[in-house]
Formats: structure tokens, C-alpha cells, sequence
């Protein structure tokens, strides 16, 4: 290392921190799964008067909304190393990761559309 | 040894067709992970948020979204989903304890990989049970 210099000589550490949120949004993911089946059972099946008054609920609508952040990161992230390992052209790769990046961002707008969008 | 006493090198094939390779239960556990995670994100989170948005609008909606999947096909986009999100959901609990180091040596690593395959099958066939 240069003497003189902060800069440090071992990368962006975004690995690290890709490894680290694939691991705890799937601790979410998890969690959330298992809280649905849990309702589901409760309830000993969904109909449409219980289905609506589960997604009426304010905690169960915040809970869903995590969920669905913790999803699509997860999916970032692990879209975003398919395409490393398979769109070798560094042009193709980054208009692949637009068009998902877009795609993620426009399922988080649709996702609070339909928790808070309606009574 | 010197180069001049070493026996001649034996032919090695230079080419890497994963189809002529027999992979281990644990790349195949592998590869099915990233297959089951890529049809998620292309097909089940739109297909979810599609129906969860049809189906709160009125009882009508909500028979309306159910519909397309009581027919043969629906009943098979179902399970085929329904088997990545279990199948994906089993192979990254196993990772999370492989990064625990829990079962990491080989013939642990083998038989836990064995576990996803056989467990996701289990549900799977539940799942078929249900639709079916």
C-alpha cells in the first residue's frame, strides 16, 4: 500500500454487502411466508370477505410492503449475477440490467398502489 | 522430477460441455436454485401482483382471477411456481446454514442437498393434491 494515501486497495466491498442483503432480505422473505401460511391456516382457507379484510389490515399492509422490498432486492441481486455470468458483452449486460432495474422499481410502485391505493 | 522422466501427459479433454458431464446432486441443487429464482422474478412477481391487485377489487373480480387457474394449464403455471418458491425457499435455507458452516463437509453437503430435492417434491406433490 501506498504510503500517504486512505484509499483502501481491496475494492468496493458491494460483494460483501450483496452477500450479506441476499441473506437477510431471505431471512424476510422467510418470515413473511411463513406468517401467510400461517393466516391461511387460520383461517382454514381464503375466501374473498377474508381476503379482503387481511389486506384491510394496516399492520398485515405494512408487513406485505417489507416483504415485497426484501423481493425485489433479493431478485436484484440475484438477477444482477445471472447476467454477470451469462451477458458477456459489457453493452448487452448493462441494458439487461436497466430494463430490470426498471422493471423492480415499477413492481415497488405497483406493489403501494395496490396496498394504500384503494379504502 | 525433471521434465525428461515424467511420463507422457494423458490426453485430457479440453472442452467443458456441461451436458457430457455428470454433475453432483449439490451443482445440480445449484443450478436449479438460480433456474427457480430466474422464473420467480420473470413470471411470479408479476403474475402475483397482477392477481392480488384483479382480485380485491369485488367477490366477481376475485371468482374472475381464480378462474384461469382451476383449467389444466392454470392448475400446472401453479404448481410449476409453486415448486420454484418452495424449492428456492428449501436451497437458500440450506445455504444460509452451509454460510453457517453447519453440514459444510462433503457427505453432509450431499445428503442435505438430497433433503431440498426430495422435500420440494413433497410439497410439490401436495400442492398437485390441492389443485388436483
Amino acid at each position: 500500500m501506498v504510503a500517504g494515501t486512505d484509499k483502501l486497495p481491496v475494492g468496493a466491498h458491494y460483494g460483501l454487502r450483496d452477500w450479506l442483503s441476499q441473506r437477510v432480505t431471505a431471512i424476510v422473505i422467510t418470515l413473511y411466508t411463513i406468517l401467510v401460511l400461517g393466516i391461511v391456516l387460520w383461517n382454514g382457507g381464503i375466501d374473498y370477505a377474508t381476503w379482503k379484510a387481511v389486506l384491510a389490515d394496516g399492520a398485515f399492509r405494512v408487513a406485505t410492503f417489507l416483504f415485497m422490498v426484501a423481493l425485489l432486492w433479493h431478485a436484484w441481486v440475484g438477477v444482477r449475477n445471472i447476467l454477470m455470468d451469462y451477458a458477456k458483452p459489457a453493452g448487452v449486460r448493462l441494458v439487461l440490467e436497466i430494463v430490470v432495474i426498471c422493471a423492480l422499481v415499477a413492481y415497488g410502485g405497483w406493489t403501494i398502489a395496490i396496498l394504500w391505493g384503494h379504502p | 522430477m525433471p521434465a525428461a522422466d515424467r511420463p507422457a501427459a494423458r490426453p485430457r479433454p479440453v472442452y467443458l460441455n456441461l451436458f457430457a458431464i455428470r454433475q453432483p446432486l449439490p451443482a445440480i441443487v445449484s443450478i436449479l436454485h438460480r433456474i427457480s429464482g430466474a422464473l420467480l422474478f420473470a413470471v411470479g412477481i408479476p403474475l402475483l401482483l397482477w392477481g392480488v391487485q384483479r382480485s380485491l377489487a369485488s367477490p366477481e373480480a376475485y371468482a374472475a382471477t381464480i378462474a384461469p387457474f382451476t383449467t389444466p394449464i392454470g392448475k400446472l403455471v401453479l404448481l410449476v411456481l409453486g415448486w420454484c418458491y418452495v424449492y428456492h425457499l428449501f436451497a437458500g435455507l440450506r445455504h444460509l446454514a452451509l454460510d453457517l458452516h453447519v453440514g459444510i463437509r462433503l457427505a453432509p453437503a450431499r445428503a442435505s442437498a438430497a433433503l431440498v430435492l426430495v422435500a420440494s417434491i413433497v410439497v410439490a406433490l401436495i400442492i398437485a393434491v390441492r389443485l388436483w
